[in-house]
């Protein structure tokens, strides 16, 4: 990968709750207002303070918004890691570091350029109070790198000045520490350095939002009423998100009534079971969790889909199995999502690859939630839920029209003979339901246990089975009702890749990689659960196909065969599942020694 | 088969509340449960209760987990949307369906291992959250549908049909309802139906969670010799403290009452409970007083049942969420989409 104007990444070390993420968003946001493509990945430790942490950012003229793991520079801030972070600087990269203090002999690498500066000694002279040393420490930082990579000055200060437009002193002392940094750079250091920033226009019509935000607005312009949940990382800032949102357009500004409900649930289990309750009652429910809560949803998730009761689940992957690195990203749940549950369920599932997908999807999960009246699972993971996505904005269609499914008002009920819940005879195997406390000639008996079409308690094989089938034509038919699938062809292609998710981008780069390698390949990336005729079509037009995912079991390889019938021969995985956002060296790496070995045309 | 409907040929005869309803108008399909299980009396009770109360059966929405009383919602008010949702999880499916529809009113059925084993938590949470519910725990001491097990309500000493004895101490609802602050507790007997039919009505008007631990005698796994949850046992050991007497606002006949011994409590709605103190030292509002007499009567084998606790100053979940009065499940989709307009002013804290 080439490095330069516009055209580099770096990474920010330091200790977990040192403030570091308001400076970390004043580069980025400086960047992104720079008119710069850019993207930031935050990793930090399931830890409230102490324990290291890092972020890091990519700023890409060509607009590749996916992880790197190739640092041109390195803001080393923490000792801690010192070791760590020398070591993943490039050849002739650079290494900012807090000279107050003597660098470590032992860990100075000849092939990497040391930028020392003073910041602590600075900011002790400086500032007062313990709090705002440790606080302007990190603001000095960003100052330095606003000279060392050509930051325009002017969007720095506008961007303060707009953050602390209420809080004079607060901004007088960032931009004091702004300019601690920034004149020792200048003054010491031919700034600014070969990697730099440089104006384009290429971000006006775009935002930085990370999915967890986007997700809870998707909710809300959904119409969905009552949330419930159990805080869990990464997915807690998907309800705070959607609580912000609500009281902003929610809230009877005379009379302060809500129209919405949060419930903080006592557990995943009771989560789930309110927001079954709420949609058995005619509201959009929804609840965000992540893989440990989708294991204990499991009982009711199955119930949602025998009872046939509409529910909306946001799960948000993080490492697995058990607890895991719950800060970390992965993509570990396609199969338990699936079949979550025993017996024979089957959930239809989403799968955004950024936080534009991530809104839009929610509110396509409320529509198929509420039309199929079953479970819809949103997977997103916390790369996609927790870090700032440069996405085009967000837009709305006005003409928008929720799909409440059939749901038969006390006036339909008076127009036919009798109702029955589960009869299902339009053809498309989906059946009318009613909702509670309307009228006296809805009512029927919502249940777990066997039951006949008709809605009664039933032990007969003939009258079980004739259910359950028509819920499998229901659930089938879902597939051709979920987001299709992206498809990218390539003139000469003879090799598929298939992804999902946040893989996306990921995959886009190592695409155009491979081409100008010499390898084209056909791009699919899946978006929906179960899979529609063009994700089989795809996959038999390729004798190859490499499937890109962030696990070790290679669970959409599985899934894709399960479903499709195509040989596990045919699938090559390629998988990454450190915790670590993928990143297109992945891919490549991945293709392309199997690439050779496949002989492209030639079945392996 | 539980879905088999009663006749629906009614007597001329029967009786009719305002609604011109008869008691009829408020069952269900015909019980599978055991002949004299103490289940059935309560599902009478319950009849009894809406009927007296001409409260609309399909206005009611009525829920359970799993177990022989969670099958009992089946057998009252068919007119009624019901939910057996899973084991011990009805206080979820409740919270819920409150949530999205606050007219809809709600009563919940469960049993001693559906409420104070699997779905204790939930128990304790809907509580704390103080649902509008009518919460009915038919507590026979026993798991009838697996065959006899000891339940968690299983008092210390009592023996199981097979001459098995408990050693372990045993959850007392009542009790734990009264420290996890529930704003309606009340004991009572299938047995009793005098008592139990003023309660539950009194319950269905209360406006938060009322918590109702009704003893329901299994007759095919607990209703022997060393049981404490038998007819004969609680017959002999029953003690009214509280004798409630439901009155609505529009019915109120003070004069019935002789003053001096009754203490009015008035609802949210303007009706009140009428609670004839059969104790002198009893009051039905002092949470720790009820606390301790319970205790005190535990202490000699006596069972302490009528309205023990009530809180007439209750805020349910939906007010402490401050929603809106008319349910949200049936608001117009242009009040909750804010539109494009608003998304592009939005996004400027995007950029």
């Amino acid at each position: 990968m080439t490095s330069g104007v516009n055209e580099f990444a770096f990474k920010i070390a330091t200790p977990n709750g040192t403030g570091s993420a308001s400076a970390n968003g004043l580069i980025m946001q400086t960047i992104f207002r720079m008119g710069i493509p850019v993207t930031g990945k935050n990793l930090f430790p399931s830890n409230i303070q102490g324990l290291p942490t890092w972020y890091e950012i990519r700023v890409n003229k060509h607009g590749y918004t996916a992880r790197t793991p190739v640092f041109d520079l390195m803001v080393a801030m923490n000792p801690q890691t010192y070791e760590k972070d020398v070591a993943e600087v490039r050849s002739g990269g650079w290494l900012l570091y807090d000279s107050t203090w003597p660098f470590d002999e032992r860990l100075l690498r000849k092939d990497v350029n040391y930028i020392g500066i003073p910041i602590s000694q600075m900011v002790n002279t400086s500032f007062k109070g313990v709090r705002e040393r440790i606080l302007m420490k990190n603001i000095a930082y960003a100052g330095a790198l606003a000279a060392l990579l050509g930051m325009d000055t002017d969007v720095v200060r506008g961007l303060t000045q707009e953050k602390f437009a209420k809080k004079p002193a607060l901004l007088a002392s960032n931009d004091k520490a702004i300019d601690l940094g920034y004149n020792y750079a200048v003054a010491h250091f031919e700034c600014p350095l070969p990697i730099r920033l440089e104006r384009m226009d290429e971000t006006k019509d775009c935002i930085l939002i990370d999915g967890n935000t986007s997700a809870a607005l998707g909710c809300v312009y959904a119409g969905a009423t009552v949330g419930a949940w159990y805080p869990i990382t990464p997915s807690t800032s998907m309800m705070e998100g959607f609580k912000g949102f609500c009281e902003r357009f929610r809230r009877d500004p005379e009379t302060k009534k809500n129209r919405y409900v949060i419930l903080q649930a006592e557990d995943e289990l009771a989560a789930i079971g309110m927001v079954i309750g709420a949609s058995w009652a005619g509201a959009r429910a929804f609840t965000p969790t992540s893989g440990p809560g989708i294991s204990l949803m499991g009982e009711f998730l199955g119930l949602a889909y025998y009872a046939e009761v509409p529910a909306v689940v946001f799960d948000v992957q993080r490492t697995g199995p058990s607890t895991g690195m719950p800060t970390r990203t992965q993509q570990g749940d396609f199969l338990s999502a699936a079949f979550a549950s025993h017996g024979d369920t089957k959930h239809v599932c989403l799968y955004p690859c950024d936080p534009r997908e991530a809104f839009e999807f929610a509110v396509a999960a409320f529509d198929l939630a509420e039309r199929f009246q079953t479970p819809v699972l949103v997977l997103t993971d916390l790369d996609i839920g927790m870090n700032d996505w440069m996405i085009p904005k967000l837009k709305w269609d006005d003409a928008y029209k929720p799909d409440r499914g059939k749901v038969l008002t006390p006036a339909d009920l008076e127009e036919i003979k009798g109702f029955y819940r589960y009869l299902g005879t339009d053809g498309d195997a989906i059946p009318a339901r009613t909702l509670p406390g309307e009228s006296p000639k809805g009512a029927y008996f919502t249940r777990g246990s066997g039951h006949n079409k008709f809605g009664g308690y039933t032990e007969d094989g003939d009258e079980y089975q004739e259910v359950v089938d028509r819920i499998a034509v229901k659930i089938r038919g879902a597939g051709k009702a979920v987001p299709a699938p992206v498809i990218k062809k390539q003139p000469g292609a003879k090799l598929g890749l298939v992804t999902v998710g946040g893989c996306h981008a990921a995959c886009m780069e190592a695409i155009d990689i491979l081409a100008a390698d010499g390898t084209p390949v056909d791009y699919m990336r899946v978006r929906g659960f179960p899979f529609g005729d063009e994700v089989r079509e795809f996959l038999e037009a390729h004798d190859t196909n490499f499937v890109v995912e962030q696990n070790r079991d290679a669970q959409m390889r599985t899934l894709l065969s399960l479903e499709t019938g195509m040989p596990l021969n045919r699938l090559e995985s390629v998988l990454y599942y450190s915790g670590y956002p993928m990143s297109a060296l992945h891919v490549v790496a991945g293709v392309k020694p199997s690439a050779a070995r496949v002989k492209v045309g030639v079945p392996a | 088969m539980s879905y088999i409907l009663k006749p629906k040929v009614h007597h001329p005869s029967l009786p009719k509340n305002e609604l011109g309803l008869t008691r009829r108008d408020y069952e269900g399909t015909l019980t599978t449960l055991c002949a004299g299980c103490g289940h059935d009396s309560v599902t009478a009770a319950i009849i009894q209760a809406f009927w007296e109360l001409s409260i609309e059966p399909y206005k009611v929405a009525k829920l359970s987990g799993i177990g022989c009383s969670s099958k009992t919602p089946a057998y009252f008010l068919r007119e009624a949307h019901g939910f057996n949702s899973v084991h011990g999880r009805m206080p979820a499916i409740a919270t819920g369906a409150n949530a999205a529809n606050r007219n809809l009113m709600l009563i919940g059925i469960s049993g001693d291992g559906d409420s104070l084993s699997i779905g204790l938590g939930q128990l304790c949470h809907i509580m704390r959250r103080n649902v509008n519910l009518l919460y009915v725990l038919e507590n026979n001491g026993v798991y009838g549908l697996t065959k006899g097990q000891f339940s968690a309500s299983a008092d210390p000493g009592s023996t199981s049909k097979k001459g098995e004895i408990n050693t372990m101490q045993c959850i007392d609802g009542v009790l734990m309802a009264l420290s996890l602050g529930a704003t309606f507790v009340a004991r009572s007997f299938s047995g009793d139906k005098e008592q139990l039919v003023p309660i539950l009505k009194a319950g269905l008007m209360h406006k938060g969670l009322a918590f109702i631990d009704v003893i329901s005698p299994c007759v095919t796994f607990n209703d022997h010799e060393g049981s404490t949850k038998g007819y004969a046992y609680t017959r002999e050991h029953q003690i009214e403290l509280v004798s409630a007497d439901f009155v609505p606002e529009f019915r109120e006949i003070t004069t019935e009452y002789p003053a001096g011994a009754v203490q009015r409590v008035v609802m949210h709605d303007g009706s009140s409970v009428h609670l004839r103190k059969l104790a002198e030292d009893y009051d039905p509002t002092d949470r720790d007083g009820a606390y301790s007499h319970i205790r005190e009567h535990q202490a000699r084998g006596e069972v302490v049942t009528g309205l023990l606790y009530v809180d007439p100053d209750s805020r349910d979940m939906i007010e402490q969420c401050e929603a809106l009065d008319e349910p949200l499940y049936n608001l117009a989709f242009e009040g909750l989409c804010p539109g494009s307009a608003e998304l592009e002013k939005l996004q400027l804290r995007f950029r």
